[in-house]
């Protein structure tokens, strides 16, 4: 589904990812993981196509098309969800009238027809309660006067409203307690863990993977990928380091 | 008709004026609105078409009247919205205005309220986006007479510039005589928040849907309470719509 080839990239012209590579196929969980300044946030954000991240090297393939040729919009209406790690708050607007103008957004590039008032309510409700997310919440504009655990799990109820095959996680444990940890945990397994559907969670800590098990778990550190191995190794990371284990 | 001069730009009121349109339209006829005691009154002027446009209006408020101005100033040519009013006491004036434009055209708003009386309110909403070589104006005078204590007046003044070749000036003034008042003013110009168009980007919004969306959210405010605020809403939202 992902083909990420020896990926470099720079930000404000210092480079930061520095030849990285990464294959996911569909139906996988892979989890990336590295120390602070790794270029984990770096690698979701260019795949997402922020400005101001620069590919200047390698390709990533996304479904058989050139990821890094399409626009962000593009990027997401091909099926690409890019989880933040610092959800925005956008004043005046709601939730609903984004989410749904976002949908049908982009279903209009897919070819399908708009969802109508009644549909993507249902469907909004639907997610929203996989969240234990109060539905008024959602009315309300989007991010602003939220916890920082309630922005994340309005992230996750907005990945299940898009239904995207391939979801780039950047940090979604991070600012959650306990529930709110479980809850997008589970969040993420029900709308994601099909065969057909990818996930990259980007994460510092084990605690994320005892809810979400990764297939594969990659070590970030200098800009590439140091070491993959199965989910054992997001413990050996939790208890003996970075360095000791990508050393 | 005596030939009264055009303007020159060494008058306040006209410092940022395009004189070549306002030429054309020279002189302008005063629209006199008068609210009798306790009464309430409203208006809306939608400036949405080709030609240049400039109103003259002048607003007297009895004790205790109400009067609520709304104004989209967003036509393709020049477009100045003149009021003057004069506000007696616990008389209540609001203006909600959004100026949109993004050619080479010039949009303005001159206000100059003047409490003459105690315990009148005033309270004024502007927002101004500009894209391309245009200009938005508000150049706005809050008076307070000696003696019109309990005075209540604010002006909130934002321009969102959509390019750097955009123009947005601003001047907010208050000139207090008497000393029990509670007057505010906040004026800002700025650009959309990158960090939020990628955001609204990355769920699948075009740009200029992105854009839209924030837009309107931003000038929302000056609508809002309108007694014909849909239809405000919806014109200004067709002219973002050609503005993006």
């Amino acid at each position: 589904m992902l083909k990420i080839d020896n990926l470099s990239a720079t930000v404000a012209n210092k480079p930061i990812l520095k030849g990285l590579s990464l294959t996911i196929n569909a139906g996988e969980i892979h989890a990336i993981m590295g120390p602070n300044g790794a270029g984990k946030s770096t690698l979701g954000y260019t795949l997402g196509g922020r400005p101001g991240y620069e590919v200047t090297g390698g390709s990533v393939e996304f479904d058989g098309q050139d990821l890094l040729a399409l626009e962000p919009h593009e990027r997401a209406a091909a099926g690409l969800f890019l989880g933040f790690q610092y959800p925005v708050e956008i004043p005046g607007v709601s939730f609903v009238q984004f989410l749904r103008e976002a949908a049908n957004a982009q279903r209009k590039v897919r070819g399908e027809a708009p969802l109508s008032g009644g549909e993507f309510l249902k469907l909004a409700r639907e997610q929203a309660a996989l969240l234990r997310m109060d539905m008024d919440m959602l009315k309300r504009p989007v991010n602003v006067g939220f916890s920082g655990g309630e922005k994340k799990r309005a992230e996750m109820v907005q990945m299940g409203i898009l239904g995207p095959k391939l979801a780039i996680l950047d940090e979604t444990d991070s600012g959650l307690d306990i529930d709110a940890l479980r809850v997008c945990g589970e969040g993420i397994n029900t709308i994601m863990r099909r065969p057909d559907k990818a996930v990259l969670l980007i994460t510092h800590y084990q605690r994320l993977l005892d809810y979400v098990q990764p297939d594969f778990v990659h070590v970030l550190a200098g800009g590439r990928i140091v070491k993959t191995g199965g989910p054992e190794l997001a413990h050996q990371l939790e208890e003996h380091g970075y360095e000791a284990v990508a050393a | 008709m005596s030939a009264e001069p055009l303007p020159t730009r060494r008058e306040e009121d006209f410092r940022y004026a395009d004189l070549t349109a306002l030429a054309g339209v020279w002189p302008v006829a005063v629209e006199a609105i008068v609210v009798a005691a306790g009464q309430s009154a409203a208006l809306s002027v939608v400036n949405t078409g080709d030609a240049p446009v400039a109103r003259e209006l002048s607003v007297t408020l009895a004790a205790g009247a109400k009067f609520a101005l709304h104004v989209l100033n967003a036509g393709s040519a020049y477009g100045r919205i003149a009021v003057r009013a004069e506000l007696g006491a616990g008389a209540e004036f609001t203006l909600g205005a959004a100026q949109l434009g993004g050619g080479g055209q010039v949009l303005e708003l001159i206000t100059n309220v003047s409490h003459a009386a105690p315990d009148a309110v005033s309270r004024q909403v502007v927002r101004s986006v500009v894209g391309g070589q245009a200009t938005a104006n508000y150049l706005g005078k809050v008076h307070v007479a000696p003696g019109a204590n309990g005075t209540d007046g604010s002006q909130s003044v934002r321009a969102m510039l959509l390019d750097r070749t955009a123009t947005a000036n601003a001047r907010p003034e208050l000139e207090i005589h008497a000393d029990d008042v509670k007057c505010a003013h906040g004026c800002a110009v700025g650009e959309l928040d990158r960090n939020g168009l990628f955001y609204l980007q990355s769920r699948g919004l075009t740009p200029p849907e992105a854009k839209r969306l924030m837009l309107q959210a931003f000038i929302a405010e000056a609508f809002t309470g309108a007694a014909d605020e849909a239809t405000l809403q919806d014109a200004a939202l067709k002219a973002l719509g050609d503005l993006l």
